[in-house]
């Protein structure tokens, strides 16, 4: 099958892009998206011309270092499924594929599709996490957790970083992520002690850098890859709202 | 001359006596360094892994200055976040008769009798604790209705001792450990280095000081030194091109660490993954790994007859062969990975693979649909089947999955004593980056528990041995510069060759060559032919390799090429160990050594013990250093799962 993409090229965060057109030759329909990059890619630096840089690592849908806009869509037009586990047969030859990097302004292009998505670790290092020194815990089974509650705090915990959500957002808000790190802690019982100072502090530092603030749109969820819902960000607004009448 | 021996070694560094106390009495014995003074002490830690990530938080939570280095975009990223099915702990909580004895001969067994003791030892002892601890940082295991933890089992273990988060175990264990690295860099005594890649090692009399990197993005070489050094860069499987690793696994920080001295152990112990999607065509850029935990519930087996072509549907019962509980009545489906990736290599090769190209084998959940019904089945296993359908596009609700063995975890690595020391002083090397725990092949579930055993635990009690002497001076300017020059040059020459094939030509065909020839199967004249090929390949990368774009600049092509390089050397390093070892064991599988029926036959008289190797100049030979394993709690007899 031959398909023809249109993909963005930047030089540099500080470069001007554009779209550029490739026609690939020899595509199975067994590819994977990213393959058919590769496939490009031999082919440009044969020619002597730069590969187009995307971030990848496991392309198996768990590290979250894939994620590009794919007709205008995060992670294109599978369901709730990540760049990389997108498989050709999925997209019509006849059509060009339009492939962008994430767009949001805490996430600056560093080149074609590499976008930083540092700030999403600036947030988690704001409080995601259980203060808890390695040595110093109690037996396992100390703390029974009811399963339904396991269920929730695993079904948030299933977030992968990739960003997805912001760059799908209008607003360009993190809520989703920051929802699903609070929702995962905040529902185990482990997670108490600090479960409305950590939602205070990651969404108060996801303001300072930059995201936009959250109107319920939806848009996240719906292109989010592990299906978070967007009952989370219920959960991290009623936890917000605690820490704010609690230190009040 | 394919080696030279060289000298044995002598110490390993483990307390004598008793091996159910020497992990206590080392402890003991272990300097300690006042916390006032582990603020002037400074560790890098290389990789961000369970291992690196569980080590760097641990290191900076006792106050030391810690520098953490990985190539990905967040420290987040690591592979371990791929593992799916589970992390083993002797916690005995299915009251199935577990305990830490059982774990270690379980361990030491599987291992083919090619590890050591008192490794294994201790990596069981720890391994309740890392439940323990996993649990306090909200790793969300899977629990009973009771609020208990729930517990499955794992190839090669008759007990239910693999505790899991449904298929995604790796990520929460990893996320658990990113947290507590995050909390740390908050605190301050952690900085993260994401997007920068280790490419030299640097050696100031004697010791380990500091790493040159390249900053991946803006082409930068820098330099950063420190007291001691920790690799946790995890296993060099992409050597084989195609494998269950990430695309960005790579060896060149534990290979440019052999090559300024550390000894590489048994390189040539490549666990092959039994469980893997089959592959579907030359455009394939790497393997996906259906988890180990299937083969709980999922039955494996090929027809009876050799061409079979019918669709799985239309085979009755009676037509089909159910080999692995044919041969290994005891264990079934659940026999350790090396020994279920053979079996099914062996039916392929006679002819009774099914699938495209016949090599792949049915794993088969419509008994346990049968029994357990659609959801409970659904319950336990529904993301990897999903997984499964959207790359092969067939419905395993409906079809028996597809597996074929692939590629999946390198048992060999630096060579390290019991403190974790390699042969350079003051370099540390944990997880899959080392040798020490696995022997010739892997249990499952037994990864995850390495990489968090040596990082939150093992690591964090050793080193301060080490920085007691320290703070340890200034770093000598000249190592510094000829290290950085030895980069740059390197970077230079390869954008300078401008020749007409890339760097993943190259990789594809080393990886062709070393999955027949240096894979699940080892013949003395394969690995010759390999030794042929393999120079005359890397002469050939060194002429006609193309890269385009700068060295300072973020670039792919190029990072890719200084990988290739590296594992061009290591490859010949494989092939030379497999070759001298006359025996088979583990993930070792030479067709001279073996038993009538098939199975592996271990030359304990010959070859019991660690190959560890000395590097002396691309190409040269090597210098082979023996350390002999002994035997005192487990004695080495023919593994049976029968």
């Amino acid at each position: 099958m031959k398909y023809r993409v249109r993909v963005w090229r930047q030089a540099g965060p500080a470069a001007s892009g554009r779209l550029v057109d490739y026609d690939i030759d020899d595509v199975t329909a067994d590819m994977s998206f990213l393959e058919m990059l590769d496939v490009l890619n031999e082919r440009l630096q044969l020619e002597g011309d730069d590969p187009v840089a995307f971030d990848h690592d496991c392309r198996e849908g768990i590290c979250g270092a894939c994620g590009v806009m794919i007709d205008g869509v995060a992670h294109g037009p599978g369901k709730a499924t990540t760049t990389c586990q997108l498989h050709m047969r999925q997209f019509d030859p006849s059509q060009p594929i339009v492939v962008e990097p994430w767009r949001a302004a805490p996430f600056p292009v560093v080149r074609d599709l590499v976008v930083d998505r540092s700030a999403l670790d600036r947030v988690i290092e704001s409080g995601g996490y259980i203060s808890t020194r390695a040595g110093a815990a109690p037996d396992a089974h100390a703390l029974p957790v009811p399963k339904p509650d396991a269920d929730t705090a695993f079904e948030a915990a299933a977030c992968i970083g990739c960003g997805a959500c912001v760059a799908a957002c209008p607003n360009g808000s993190s809520m989703l992520f920051t929802a699903a790190k609070a929702t995962h802690l905040g529902v185990l019982p482990q997670g108490q002690p600090e479960r409305y100072t950590r939602a205070r502090d990651m969404v108060e530092t996801q303001d300072d850098l930059g995201f936009g603030g959250c109107t319920l749109t939806g848009e996240c969820t719906a292109v989010c890859p592990k299906g978070i819902p967007l009952t989370a960000i219920t959960r991290l607004n009623h936890d917000v709202l605690s820490a704010a009448m609690r230190s009040a | 001359m394919l080696y030279r021996e060289g000298d044995p070694i002598a110490d390993t560094r483990a307390p004598q006596g008793p091996l159910e106390t020497r992990w206590e009495r080392r402890r003991f014995s272990s300097r300690l360094v006042n916390p006032a003074n582990r603020r002037k002490l400074t560790v890098i830690v290389v990789g961000t892994g369970l291992a690196g990530g569980s080590a760097a938080a641990t290191l900076g939570e006792l106050g030391y200055n810690v520098l953490s280095f990985c190539y990905q975009d967040s420290p987040r990223r690591a592979h371990s976040i791929a593992a799916q099915g589970g992390i083993n702990a002797a916690k005995n909580y299915a009251g199935d008769g577990d305990s830490v004895h059982r774990l270690f001969h379980d361990t030491v067994k599987g291992g083919d009798f090619r590890s050591r003791e008192s490794n294994v030892h201790r990596l069981a002892e720890v391994s309740t604790s890392i439940i323990d601890q996993c649990v306090a940082q909200g790793v969300p295991f899977a629990r009973e209705y009771g609020g208990l933890l729930d517990t499955r089992s794992f190839g090669g273990a008759q007990v239910s001792r693999t505790f899991y988060a449904r298929g995604q175990t790796g990520q929460q264990l990893l996320l658990g450990a990113y947290q507590a690295l995050a909390r740390q860099i908050h605190a301050g005594t952690v900085r993260s280095h994401p997007r920068t890649e280790m490419l030299d090692l640097v050696v100031s009399q004697g010791r380990a000081r500091g790493v040159v990197v390249r900053d991946l993005v803006t082409g930068e070489v820098t330099t950063h030194l420190a007291d001691a050094v920790v690799l946790a860069t995890g296993g060099y499987g992409n050597v084989f091109h195609l494998s269950t690793n990430a695309k960005g696994c790579n060896t060149t920080a534990i290979w440019r660490a052999h090559k300024r001295g550390a000894l590489f152990a048994n390189p040539c112990y490549t666990q092959i993954h039994p469980t893997c999607i089959p592959v579907s065509g030359d455009h394939q850029s790497k393997l996906t790994l259906m988890s180990e935990s299937l083969r709980n519930d999922g039955r494996v087996w090929v027809p009876l007859q050799a061409g079979d072509d019918r669709t799985p549907g239309q085979i009755p019962e009676a037509e089909r062969d159910y080999y692995l509980e044919r041969m290994y009545p005891s264990f079934g489906n659940l026999v350790p990975r090396d020994i279920a990736s053979r079996a099914a290599k062996a039916v392929c090769d006679a002819g009774r693979g099914v699938g495209p190209g016949g090599l792949g084998v049915y794993l088969d959940f419509a008994d346990a649909i049968a029994r357990l019904g659609r959801d409970a089945v659904a319950a336990r296993y529904g993301n990897l089947f999903e997984m499964y359908q959207r790359i092969t596009d067939e419905d395993p609700y409906q079809v028996p999955m597809r597996i074929y063995p692939a590629v999946h975890y390198t048992m060999g690595g630096l060579w390290v004593d019991y403190d974790l020391r390699s042969t350079i002083p003051g370099l540390f090397v944990i997880g899959e980056a080392n040798f020490s725990d696995h022997g010739a092949n892997r249990l499952g579930a037994s990864a995850l528990m390495q990489g968090l055993a040596d990082g939150y635990f093992v690591l964090p009690a050793v080193i301060g041995d080490y920085l007691a002497d320290g703070p340890f001076g200034p770093v000598d300017a000249n190592a510094v510069d000829e290290a950085e020059d030895g980069v740059r040059e390197m970077i230079d020459t390869l954008l300078s060759i401008d020749g007409d094939r890339t760097a993943e030509s190259f990789h594809r065909e080393l990886g062709r060559l070393m999955w027949d020839l240096c894979g699940m199967e080892r013949s003395e004249e394969g690995l010759r032919k390999a030794l042929e090929r393999i120079p005359s390949l890397r002469d050939e990368f060194w002429r006609r390799l193309k890269v385009t774009g700068t060295g300072s600049e973020l670039n792919q092509a190029l990072e890719k090429a200084g990988r290739v390089a590296d594992f061009l050397e290591l490859a010949e390093l494989m092939c030379v160990d497999a070759l001298h070892r006359t025996e088979s064991c583990g993930g070792h599988f030479r067709v001279e050594s073996q038993t009538p029926e098939g199975d592996a036959r271990r030359d304990d008289e010959n070859f019991s013990y660690v190959a560890a190797w000395e590097f002396t100049g691309v190409g040269e030979p090597p210098a082979l250093h023996h350390e002999e394993l002994t035997f005192e709690a487990v004695s080495p007899t023919v593994r049976s799962y029968k």
